[in-house]
Order: structure tokens, then sequence, then C-alpha cells
């Protein structure tokens, strides 16, 4: 077992794990944030995507000793008590979720994206969630949060 | 069309409106009820050994060293379950004469597919359990798989099942054939491949169940905790009325969570043999592997048309590859779409001949569309070839054979009413929105230049039969239930309402469309209704969400409902008013005496009035609530236009999406935000099959495909923008709705195919299969290229091509294309 100290959406934690212990799982069992879902094996859909020193990262692809000494922020940590992230809005206000499994990952994915290009273009957008699948949507509603985000300022 | 904002001003009617949805905020801040986010005391967690042989006798299994690694409580083989664990059932068996073996959850001696489950460990913890199947001893006698249906059938080959590869032939035949094929001045007959899918939810399946003095509940991922209830209760023996099924927040189904399932079946077993609760959860190499596939047909389409391009007759044979084992609804879904070749056309003659056969495969099912993208795309595909062989516009061709407005209702050769539609008015607004005209001048500038880059049109304009169904219709082709579907109005005695749903939904957005048309219906604010569903306790009567029903006949039980409130509120309130019921007057929300509109009293009065049931006439029972059961006198047949440009790139055999434009009449709407989403992702799976999903077996049965990066499920660089437009004619239906569910689906696929054939077509390309990948594309060309040129190399390597991709038909039916 190894001993870690994670800031999870602001309150430490620490615990001992099992070194292969995937980060995913470490949020979702030991920490209790199941707001960040597992849909594959091979970081493929990015349903599990969180922001690793605000960063994001594939939480199924990194092993929590990674983690180790890290800031993570999920999907619980967007809204604040000012209310929900831009992102979060806009995703509601553009009906860009139906089922809403890929949904935390998605936003999370989208925050990184307007990061590092705080107005990106429809094609930017596309390239930049490339690595998030969504089953539902066909995505052009998701393009359509993505860039009322952007103009509502969610990058600062 | 953007969403409108919450602060809008409230029109009238809730019906029509853009609202946004109730189901969200938890989506989209982590609160989510999945399935595998339940964990209950003491829950243990399973996980399953699966063969890795599409066909084998199983030799001997020993469980017993796993039962002593670390954290794990038990192991179990297929022998541990045999006396207890039935067999999975098929509710369509679709012919008198149909083969149905027998399918156990966990296999016993004989496994049919890669992935069936042979043993399996419970563990404290999934890293545990997944550790432990190292240690179980398993042999195994290889047997030869079955692979192919098109040789499936012959005498030599090797029997999936010992009653033979054969489950069932189904036919099917209206009209004089011999008169429509005889002396008929063109006749084209095309092989058309339906390639497997993977349905692909985002969320994987998971299953939790718990077992307290002989009472169960199960936590499922599934589209159907109603219909799963009765069915548990069958396969197992538990008494119904000790089984309550839950489906929490459901990420997604497409038909994949329409589905009884080993592992649901075996996780309330085990739970009762241990007394504790368990949880099991797919990964997406097990999920794909092991739920359920969709599509997998050969299709042989004849038509016989005059020189005009009337219709004279159509004839299909249909192959279906069942899988290994019958599920759920696997045989009946060819023959949803057997009704649905003859599309939006009169024509004198129809026949089909659907054959299901056994491989030694993962059994196909529901997948978005289910048999009915299959028709669509074998017709529409052969109304271009039909177009292109008489020099004619496609569209021009449609034309001439299709229904006209004026003629609905019209019963098509197939046997079907179509209620109502307007194929004209919805291909206008497509050719307005798409620039048809425009597109076919660039695309003969394009031709006229070389240019190596080719633009297509595609075109389709599909119906679809949907809103499942008159129960009566269904008993006729021998599915085993009704179609009906349950709602329960539960006026609160503060004058809030709650909905009982039978439509378990897992995305569509019930929550907040329900409560539209609950609100006009009753006239209380759409805030003040909160739906219930998804909970065999809560909700303890329903048919459940698939086939585009749930508002066409889920929709129509809500407003049944709110009849016989508004009914049972009549005679309080003329009590209330003391006056006659006869004099009362419903406007919604409210009953006035007539001629006096000041004397009224409010729906949620009455309530209140029924919960105090203080000063009720003699007689009446102290509760306006109400339930109704809505079983719809026919399917519902939405339509469109659906066009396509592609830019298919000669020489590297990519394929881009310029334009998509589709005009969809679904009825009337209730939400048009909802319905957007809907045909967006319809549109995305149906695009999908065109351009880049397919299943993928090995010649030893292995799936290649089992994961999400050999699986290709698009993302959002691999799709274009949509542009969406309606046209609206009335279901015969009081709402005047059909479904949404599924017709971006069914559509998309052929327009998308078309298009790069319309590319191709100068150059001698007639078909590509799909998934039509650049290489597919590019070697269609040089194939093509060759029989017009002439290179033995390259003739040679597309006929190689062929062969490792299994596009050739020879076989279907004993000829070669």
């Amino acid at each position: 077992m190894a001993e870690v100290t994670v800031s999870v959406d602001g309150v430490k934690y620490s615990d001992h794990v099992e070194p292969r212990l995937l980060l995913v799982h470490y949020l979702r069992e030991v920490v209790g944030k199941t707001g960040t879902p597992v849909g594959c094996d091979t970081s493929n859909c990015g349903a599990c995507t969180v922001l690793l020193n605000g960063e994001s990262v594939k939480s199924c692809a990194v092993l929590t000793v990674q983690a180790d000494g890290a800031e993570v922020t999920t999907i619980e940590g967007m809204a604040t008590d000012a209310g929900l992230h831009p992102l979060q809005q806009a995703f509601h206000q553009e009906h860009a979720l139906q089922c809403g499994y890929c949904t935390p990952g998605m936003i999370m994915a989208a925050s990184d994206l307007l990061r590092e290009n705080p107005h990106p273009s429809d094609e930017e957008i596309r390239e930049g969630l490339e690595g998030n699948l969504c089953r539902c949507t066909g995505y052009e509603n998701i393009v359509r949060a993505v860039r009322r985000a952007a103009q509502a300022g969610a990058s600062a | 069309m953007s969403a409108e904002t919450e602060t809008a001003a409230a029109p009238t009617a809730e019906f029509g409106r853009a609202r946004l949805r109730k189901e969200d905020e938890r989506l989209i801040t982590g609160q989510t009820n999945w399935t595998d986010n339940i964990r209950l005391p003491g829950m243990l967690h399973v996980a399953f050994l699966r063969s890795p042989y599409a066909h084998a006798r199983i030799t001997s299994v020993d469980v017993s060293a796993a039962r002593t690694e670390p954290g794990v409580i038990a192991a179990y083989s297929g022998a541990d379950f045999a006396a207890e664990q039935g067999s999975l059932p098929c509710a369509w068996p679709v012919t008198p004469d149909i083969v149905m073996p027998a399918h156990p959850p966990m296999a016993v001696d004989e496994v049919r597919y890669v992935g069936e489950a042979v043993a399996c460990v419970v563990a404290r913890d999934r890293y545990a359990a997944a550790d432990a199947l190292a240690a179980i001893e398993i042999d195994y006698e290889p047997l030869p798989p079955v692979l192919d249906i098109r040789t499936a059938l012959e005498q030599d080959s090797p029997k999936v099942h010992e009653a033979g590869n054969k489950s069932f032939e189904w036919p099917f035949a209206q009209g004089d054939m011999d008169a429509a094929f005889r002396d008929a001045p063109v006749v084209l007959e095309r092989y058309y491949r339906q390639q497997r899918l993977i349905p692909s939810p985002m969320e994987p399946r998971s299953v939790v169940c718990s077992c307290v003095g002989g009472e169960f509940t199960l936590w499922s991922a599934t589209q159907i905790p109603h219909v799963l209830r009765v069915m548990l209760a069958l396969v197992t023996g538990i008494p119904e009325q000790n089984i309550r099924v839950i489906a929490p927040d459901v990420g997604g189904g497409f038909g994949s969570k329409l589905q009884v399932t080993a592992e649901e079946v075996l996780a309330m077993l085990i739970a009762r043999k241990l007394g504790r609760p368990v949880k099991w959860t797919e990964t997406r190499s097990e999920g794909n592997m092991t739920g359920h596939h969709g599509r997998d047909q050969w299709q042989k389409i004849t038509i016989a048309a005059d020189a005009d391009g009337r219709i004279r007759g159509l004839d299909v044979d249909l192959l279906a590859d069942m899988g290994a084992y019958l599920m759920l609804v696997t045989p009946g879904i060819p023959l949803l779409g057997a009704f649905m070749y003859p599309g939006i056309y009169k024509m004198d003659a129809y026949s089909l001949k659907c054959t299901g056969v056994f491989t030694t495969k993962m059994p196909t099912d529901a997948y978005r569309g289910a048999g009915r993208p299959e028709a669509t795309f074998a017709i529409e595909r052969i109304m271009d070839d039909l177009a292109a062989e008489l020099g004619l516009d496609p569209l021009e061709l449609r034309e001439r054979n299709w229904i006209k407005h004026e003629e609905f209702p019209y019963t098509t050769i197939a046997g079907l009413t179509y209620d109502s539609g307007n194929y004209e008015a919805a291909t206008a607004k497509a050719k307005e929105l798409f620039d048809y005209d425009g597109l076919r001048l660039e695309q003969e500038r394009r031709r006229t230049n070389n240019d190596p880059v080719q633009l297509g049109i595609g075109v389709s304009t599909f119906t679809e039969m949907c809103g499942l169904a008159p129960s009566r219709v269904l008993g006729s082709l021998a599915y085993g239930a009704g179609g009906w579907e349950q709602a329960s109005i539960r006026m609160l005695p503060t004058g809030k309402v709650e909905v009982v749903t039978g439509s378990s939904a897992h995305g569509q957005g019930h929550e907040t469309a329900w409560s539209q048309i609950v609100a006009d219906q009753l006239g209380v604010p759409f805030e003040d209704i909160r739906v219930l569903h998804g909970d065999t306790q809560v909700s303890p009567k329903g048919m459940d969400t698939y086939g585009s029903r749930s508002l066409a006949v889920g929709g129509m039980a809500l407003v049944s409902a709110c009849d016989k409130v508004i009914e049972k509120a009549k005679v309080i309130a003329a009590g209330t008013l003391e006056a006659s019921p006869d004099d009362m007057e419903w406007t919604p929300g409210r009953f006035q005496v007539r001629g006096d509109p000041d004397k009224g009293v409010t729906i949620g009065e009455i309530a209140l009035a029924a919960f105090a049931a203080h000063n009720l006439p003699d007689g009446v029972e102290p509760t306006i609530d109400a339930d109704a059961t809505y079983d719809p006198d026919n399917f519902s047949f939405p339509h469109g236009t659906h066009l396509c440009a592609t830019e298919v790139d000669t020489e590297t055999g990519f394929v881009k999406i310029r334009s998509y434009v589709c005009v969809d009449d679904i009825g009337t709407v209730v939400n048009p935000m909802i319905v957007e989403g809907q045909v967006h992702g319809g549109l995305a799976q149906g695009i999908a099959q065109a351009l880049y999903e397919e299943a993928v077996y090995d010649d030893e049965g292995n799936l290649v495909t089992s994961t999400l990066a050999d699986y290709l499920v698009p993302s959002a660089s691999d799709l274009p923008s949509y542009v969406t437009g309606r046209t609206e004619s009335r279901a015969a239906n009081r709402l005047g709705v059909k479904g949404v569910g599924e017709a971006g689906t069914i559509a998309s696929t052929p327009a998308v195919v078309n298009a790069i054939i319309d590319a191709l077509r100068p150059y001698g390309v007639t078909d590509v299969t799909m998934p039509c990948t650049p290489e597919r594309v590019w070697r269609a060309l040089r194939t093509a290229q060759g029989k017009q040129t002439g290179s033995a190399a390259e003739q040679h390597a597309a006929r190689q091509s062929d062969q490792t991709q299994g596009n050739s038909p020879q076989g279907i039916d004993g000829g070669a294309a």
C-alpha cells in the first residue's frame, strides 16, 4: 500500500491505496466522488475526465499514486456558491446532454479547451473534444454549448 | 433553433415550447444516480470468467483455488447454477416451428460465442474479484466455429446447436409477383450488407442486487424495468411480487438495454446464495463482447419497374444473423423491417423471405431502428440505382412512386395503414434548405473538370413504423406481450401533481416533456409537476421505452389519465359550487358554472377538497387520482426527406460530409428542443453506420473490435453539423404525435451511402460495402476502373480485399453478383 495525499475539489484527503489503484476508482470508491463515471477501459471515451493541477486528464489512465500531492477538480467542484459554472449553464441551455453520462467528462475537457483557447472556432471545439465520446447528442449542441460558454467568458 | 431561456414570458400552452430540461441539474453537477454509483452495506463484487472460444465443449471447471484467493467470498461455475438458472427468454417466437435453443445464463456444457460466461468470482472489491479469475481451472475441447450466415445453412456446415443452424424462415407475400416481374421493362437485383454494429451507450451495463428475506431488489442499467421484472420471475421461478426492479438514472440504451441479461439473472442467484448484496459492472471490452449487437444481415433485393420508373414489384430475400442464441426479441428484429421495404412507395406486389440463422457470435437484438434501418437502406439504395438506370433524378423517381398527400390514409402493399404524411412538403422544404439545384450544378462542374474531389448527393425519403404498438398487431406477429402503456396522475392536497409513467426514460427527457403535456391537460404550472418512473414499486405497470413509443403511447396514456382526473374533479366541483355536474365548464385548471364565470373552483382546490373529504357529494370517492392504460389503434408513421452532400476524394477514398439536411415530419411536437436533439443523435448513429462502425470477428470467432479504440464510435471531429427542419402532418391520435427517437438513424445511413455512390457513379462504382472507409472507397474505385481499364494486378488486389472484408455476396442465394 502507498500513502497518498490528494486534494479533491478543495478538500484534502490522505489514504493508503494499492499502487495499481486507478485515480478514477480512488475518486469514486475511496473519496466517494461518483460524479465522475467510467465509460471504457482504453481511455478512448473521456467520460472520466478530470482536471489534475488544472489540466484535463482521463482519470482511468492515471494511477492514484501519480496524483499524490496534486489538486484534482471533478465535475462536483465546478459549481460555486455563486451558482453553476458557465459551462454547466451552457450545457443546460443548449440541450447539450441527453443521458448525461458523458457530460461530466465533456464539461471538464471543455473547460481545459477554453483555458487554452478562450475563443475557439467550431472546428477547434470539435477537434478539442475529440477525446470525449457522446452517443446521444450527435455533438451539435455540445459545440453550441461550448461556443456559448466561451462567449460568457467561461475561460476566466 | 436555440433553446429559450427560463426567464422568457410564459406562453399559455406548454405544448410546442422549447422547455429546458428538468433532468439536467443532477446530470451537469455530477449528482446522477447511475447503477454503478450504488453502494450497499456489505456489498460484494462479481467478476465473470468468459469463454475464449467461439465454440467449445467445457470438459472441466475447477473454481476451488479461486475461493482461497484474498478477499474472495465465493466462486461458482455453471454447474453451481444449473438447477436454478433457467433459460434466458425470447419473447418473440416468430414462427410456430422456430428453433429456440436453451440459453443458460452461465454456460454449463458448451460455449457458443467468445465472451459467454463460464464461471465467476465474488469478492470484497472489484480488483480482488478480477484477480481471482486467474485461479479458475477450466478445460475446453474446441469445436468448429460458425461465422458466416451465407454458408451456415450448407449441408456440411458445423452446427451451432444440435437442431441445426436455421432458426426460422418467415415468408410474406402480397399481390401478384409473377405479373409484376413478367415482362417488366426494368429489373434490378442488388445485394446489400448490413454490417454488425455495437450499440455502445456511454454507460456500461451495471447490476446491483440485494436479497433480504426472499425479497429481491434489483437495480439495473436497463430500458425495461417492467418487462425485466416479469421475465426475471419467469426465468428464475422467483415469485414476481417478491421482485422489485429499479432503473435509476440510465446512461443511454439505443436498444442495447432492452434485454434480459445473464448477469441480471446471476446477480439475483448469487445474492440469494450469499445473503449479501452484489454488484457487477461491465468493462467496455466485456460489454462489446457480451452486450447484444445490432443489424448483421445480408439483403438480396430485386425491383421490377416500368420504363417510366413506376414500381411494379419488390422482392426481398433476407438472411439475418441471430448469433448463438435467441435473446429477448432477436428473431423479431428483422421482421420489424419486413413491413418497411416498400417504404413510401406504391407498388403492385411485394414478397419477402426472412431466414434467421445461428452463428457462434454474440446474439443480435434491438439497436436503434431495429429492422427498419435495414429495410430503409435497401429500398432507398435501390431507388437511387433505379433512378440512375432510367436516367432520372432520384427525387423525380421517388415522386412518381410515392403516396400523394391527398391519398392518406393509405394501406400499403405490406398491409400497413399509413394515417398521415406529406412527402411532397417535406421534400420541397429539404430541397430548398439544401440548395439541391445549386449542388447539382456544382456536381456537374466537378465532373466536367475531372476534379479529383467529386461531389455526390444522396437522397433518402424514408418512413418508419413506430410507436410500438397496438397489442393486437403484436399478438398477430406472435410477440409475447402487449404494446400498451400506463400512466397515473396523483393530485396532491397542496395542488401539486405527481405523474407516474410506465415509460422508463434513459436520456430522452420524459420528466420535462411529460410535465408539459400534463400541465396543458390539467392547467397546472409546469413547475408543480413531478414525473416518477423507473421503479416497479413506484410505477408498478409499464411496457417501457423503445421503438419510438414513449410519446405516441405513453404520452397518450397521460392524456387518458388526465381525462379521468377531470371527470372525477367535475363531480366534486359541482358539489362545491352547488351546481349540476352538467353545468360544469372546464377550462384547463378550473371548473366554472356555465354562464357564471366568476363562480369557479381550481383543480388544486378540488384536490384539497377530495383530500379533506369533508363535504363531498354522497357516494363520491375521496380522490381525483386516476390511472389509465392506453393501447393505440395503429403504429405511427414519421417520415422525412434527408439530403446529404459528400465530397469524395477519388485519390484517397476519403469521404467528407459537406452538408446534411433533413426535414422530418414527426407529427406535432411537444418540445422542439428535445426533438431536435433526438434527430441530431439519430443522425450521428446512422452516419456512423455508413462511415465508421463495424463489429468484426476474426476467422476463429474472436471479436476484434472489443474496445473503443477498435470500434469507431465517432467523435465530434468525425461528424458534420446538421441542418434540421420540420413539416407537420398530424398523427391520428389526440395529440397528433408520432415518434422521433429512431428517425435520424433510419434515414441517414442510405442518404450518406447514396451520396458516396452518386459521386462515384461516373467511375463505374455501384456499391461500397459499409462502413465506407477510405480504403473501401478507394478499392471500389480501383475495382470499377479495373473493370473499365483492365489492370490485372488491381483486379487481383480488389478480389483479395473483397474476400478479407467479407463483402462478396456469394452464397446468399447460391449466386454471385
